[in-house]
């Protein structure tokens, strides 16, 4: 077991180099950060040196070797727009992206698993085709365009939530802002999450559904009805539970996509999470900021996957040997 | 929610007479509390006005501090921190501090203040260098007076101080601020968040790229022509997000309301748009350096080096047409490189008029009476609707056998390529450009003086433009002090431009706003967004 998780910290660490190296291959294509920090009658020479100040002017191997070494000990440089540590400044926006992700996570399983459970019991009722083609819209449609209808109508001609921001925040300490003590930040929270949330609850809702009638198919349900237990006990005390489990590794698998995904949520809702300041950093080719996003999420999905996998090796005891031999 | 539900339900009634005069009636009795809330698509980054020389942010720090002078409602200059000032010869300048001025901090403003600014602007980490000439010598006469002496005449040499701010120098060395802040800084220190000025507003507070606050400024010298309690800046970068934000009431003033959406913004009965030329001129240049376009099939030599062909394309492109399909009629189509406004002479030139049979004439007689291949480089997230008017001219110069392949990307890769670092990599190309200084020798200098490889001479000059005569004419314009000669070389300068194409003026293009009704502001053709003179009704 140990050695299995080690082998695996190692291929991790492994991972988070090769993103590393691959976004800063990728930096060279993004363009010219100077053209951004200057104005336009700043003349070719002061330029010059600020591309050799920034140390843009060596080699990508060098600038990548010194990126790696500095992020060793957490030092993610000085933004070039913010002029703020991008470790700060990472810091001030998380609390908005995990506020967000984690309310779009439980909207899309306080959402996905009844709407799921609904349409396995009832396939054929009404509702359940109305579920289903609402849920189509939620795969098909682009996250960018479930965005602005939601804005253009509940915002603008309903009127009843904030088109855009977190409303007000309240610091609880530790640098933590939330939005969930103020009404404001409540209202301003609804349509981000169900934007976000949407696709992940459609994938719940199918997932549960599917499960649902898989298992109210086999015998011990049968044999449930048949000892007479009433039909909440057999729908959610038994066939319900047996459906979770796959649910529950999805959910987890998800929630780091969530964080990923946000980026174009919080664009559309102006939302100050890191997603938003990471296409504001491309925009204006903050390179500090794009690699240590990046490698933030790399280290998430890391993280994620190493902890599926150790919960893999305790569940299934195949992988276990399989992991002793090789 | 309900609250807020009710409050727009409200404010959109516009159409019921009876709930709508209910609203106004609340809307009334809240004139204590005037609050702007104001989006634009960009950030606001560091505070600190030396580091960045761009129109946005000078603008919003022109809310905070103050220059020597100022601009008026209709960009003339107009006594600032300065109460007057006078030439005591062509080379000494004595300026007259306004007395009674404070700092934020409570400090008085005084010439020592102003000595200290003059170093720090020009401070080699500064972006606003050429405010000032780096060999002028400012001394403090006595407290309220400057003498600034000069190595050579200089005319122009006030005509940029409206947005170079005077700042405290007991603030700055507490706050160890003397130097300005770099984007090569490691460590800046908490001074770049931080603002001391003497103007109308204070920043209360500041997240950059979230949210920054505005108070009034209660020891201000001047009398506030504003109504205003608060200003409250949020940018908003996606054009759908901030014009929903405006039509929703989350927003009172935004910038820039893209055209497309501007009918949509006219038709709601509480917002307008506000629309006025920018002094920004678009203009199209050739690669007229090379001895070969690497991007053309004509091989052995450059056909952008005759000007008749330049003139042939020139007369090619309809621009009234990009004005009535592209720009939605808001563009003002101009015959030189400089915006209407900020050359009394521009009246004086016409464009080259619009005829495609003289263009493949013209073609013809200079060799290429099948056209030619060339590529071209534009922006798509730079100035209003800049792909969409390449693309015009795409299908408008094929019309005369001119087969141009367009190459258009975001701004960051746009300018990587085609200013010096990438090595003026374009052989045709759109370009928008607005004179910081409000003068044509600005024009004349960065769009067409002779250079070199690394941009020495005419850094904006992408194209390589090289005469000799507008170059000589131009070191004579910048030391001239006598206006009427002065305007006489510029015309003269820009003649010699015109008659040999050196570029290809397109239009100014037009400031958009959108405001809800009841907030009054003034849109000065430089785009800058000043609150002090901004009303909520």
């Amino acid at each position: 077991m140990l050695a299995f998780a080690i082998r695996r910290l190692v291929q991790a660490i492994g991972v988070m180099l090769v993103v590393a190296l691959i976004s800063f291959i990728m930096f060279r294509f993004v363009g010219d950060p100077v053209n951004q920090l200057v104005g336009v009658d700043t003349s070719p020479e002061d330029r010059a040196a600020l591309r050799e100040a920034l140390g843009l002017n060596d080699p990508v191997l060098l600038q990548f070797g010194r990126f790696i070494l500095r992020a060793a000990q957490l030092d993610f440089g000085i933004s070039y727009q913010f002029k703020q540590p991008v470790a700060a400044l990472i810091a001030s926006r998380l609390p908005a992206t995990l506020e967000l992700s984690l309310v779009s996570a439980f909207f899309a399983l306080a959402v996905g698993v009844p709407m799921g459970v609904f349409t396995g019991l009832y396939p054929r009722s009404w509702a359940s085709r109305a579920f289903l083609a609402i849920s189509l819209i939620g795969v098909s449609l682009p996250t960018f365009l479930i965005g602005i209808l939601l804005i253009f109508l509940v915002s603008v001609n309903l009127g009843w939530l904030p088109s855009f921001g977190r409303g007000a925040v309240v610091d609880i300490g530790f640098g933590w802002t939330t939005g969930l003590l103020t009404t404001s930040g409540l209202q301003s929270l609804i349509l981000p999450s169900i934007t976000l949330g949407l696709f992940q609850m459609t994938l719940i809702m199918r997932l549960v559904r599917g499960e649902m009638l898989e298992v109210l198919r086999t015998d011990y349900i049968k044999f449930a009805r048949a000892r007479g237990l009433s039909r909440r006990a057999i729908n959610f005390g038994h066939a319900l539970k047996n459906t979770l489990v796959p649910v529950i590794t999805i959910t987890g698998l998800q929630v780091g996509s969530i964080i990923a995904f946000a980026i174009i949520t919080e664009t559309v809702f102006q939302w100050p999470g890191m997603g938003l300041m990471f296409l504001q950093a491309v925009q204006s080719v903050d390179i500090p900021i794009m690699a240590a996003y990046l490698l933030l999420i790399a280290f998430l999905f890391v993280t994620i996957n190493f902890i599926v996998d150790l919960l893999y090796v305790a569940v299934d005891p195949r992988i276990r040997l399989g992991g002793a031999r090789g | 929610m309900i609250a807020r539900f009710r409050t727009n339900c409200l404010a959109m009634s516009g159409r019921k007479a009876l709930l709508a005069a209910t609203a106004s009636l609340l809307l009334g009795t809240a004139a204590q509390a005037e609050t702007l809330r104001f989006a634009f698509q960009g950030t606001l980054n560091a505070l600190d006005p030396y580091t960045l020389n761009e129109t946005f942010s000078l603008g919003m720090f022109g809310n905070v501090y103050e220059g020597l002078t100022k601009r008026d409602k209709d960009l003339q200059i107009i006594p600032g921190l300065a109460e007057s000032w006078e030439l005591v010869d062509p080379l000494t300048w004595r300026f007259n501090l306004r007395k009674g001025v404070k700092f934020s901090n409570g400090n008085d403003f005084t010439a020592a203040d102003v000595v200290f600014s003059a170093e720090r602007v020009r401070d080699a980490s500064s972006d606003l260098k050429t405010r000032i000439p780096a060999d002028s010598v400012w001394t403090a006469i006595d407290d309220h007076t400057v003498e600034v002496k000069l190595t050579s005449p200089n005319p122009i040499l006030h005509y940029e101080w409206d947005t170079w701010y005077m700042m405290d120098k007991e603030w700055a060395e507490a706050e160890g601020a003397t130097k300005p802040i770099s984007a090569k800084d490691t460590n800046p220190g908490p001074a770049a968040f931080k603002t001391n000025g003497t103007g109308p507003f204070t920043i209360e507070s500041h997240e950059p790229g979230v949210k920054t606050v505005f108070k009034p400024n209660a020891g201000w010298w001047g009398t506030p022509e504003h109504n205003l309690t608060e200003v409250v800046f949020t940018p908003i970068a996606a054009d759908g997000t901030r014009v929903a934000a405006l039509l929703a009431g989350d927003v009172d003033l935004i910038d820039p309301v893209p055209v497309q959406d501007i009918p949509r913004v006219n038709a709601d009965p509480n917002t307008e748009a506000m629309t006025g030329p920018e002094l920004r001129v678009i203009h199209l240049g050739f690669n007229q350096m090379d001895d070969e376009l690497a991007s053309s099939d004509v091989k052995g030599k450059n056909p952008f080096k005759d000007p008749n062909v330049r003139k042939a394309l020139y007369q090619a492109i309809d621009i009234e047409a990009i004005k009535e399909r592209v720009m939605r009629g808001l563009s003002t189509p101009v015959p030189l490189l400089i915006a209407n406004e900020q050359f009394s002479g521009s009246k004086n030139f016409t464009r080259w008029p619009y005829d495609p049979e003289a263009a493949k004439k013209l073609l013809a007689d200079a060799g290429y009476p099948d056209g030619f291949t060339v590529g071209m480089d534009c922006p798509n997230d730079r100035y209003v609707n800049d792909e969409a008017i390449c693309q015009a001219t795409v299908s408008m110069l094929a019309r005369i056998g001119v087969k141009v392949n367009l190459n258009a990307q975001p701004k960051a890769q746009y300018f990587a390529k085609v200013l010096a670092p990438g090595g003026y990599d374009t052989d045709f190309y759109l370009l928008g450009w607005t004179p910081g200084s409000f003068d044509s020798w600005n024009v004349l200098v960065n769009l067409a003086g002779c250079r070199d490889e690394t941009g020495k001479g005419g850094p904006f000059n992408l194209g390589g433009y090289c005469n000799k005569d507008m170059d000589a004419l131009a070191a004579k314009i910048v030391v001239e002090t006598d206006t009427a000669k002065r305007d006489a070389m510029i015309t003269e300068a820009y003649t010699i431009m015109t008659q040999e194409t050196s570029h290809i003026p397109l239009h100014q293009q037009s400031l958009a706003w959108g405001k809800r009704k009841n907030v009054e502001i003034v849109q000065r053709p430089d785009n800058q967004v000043l609150f002090y003179w901004a009303k909520v009704n």
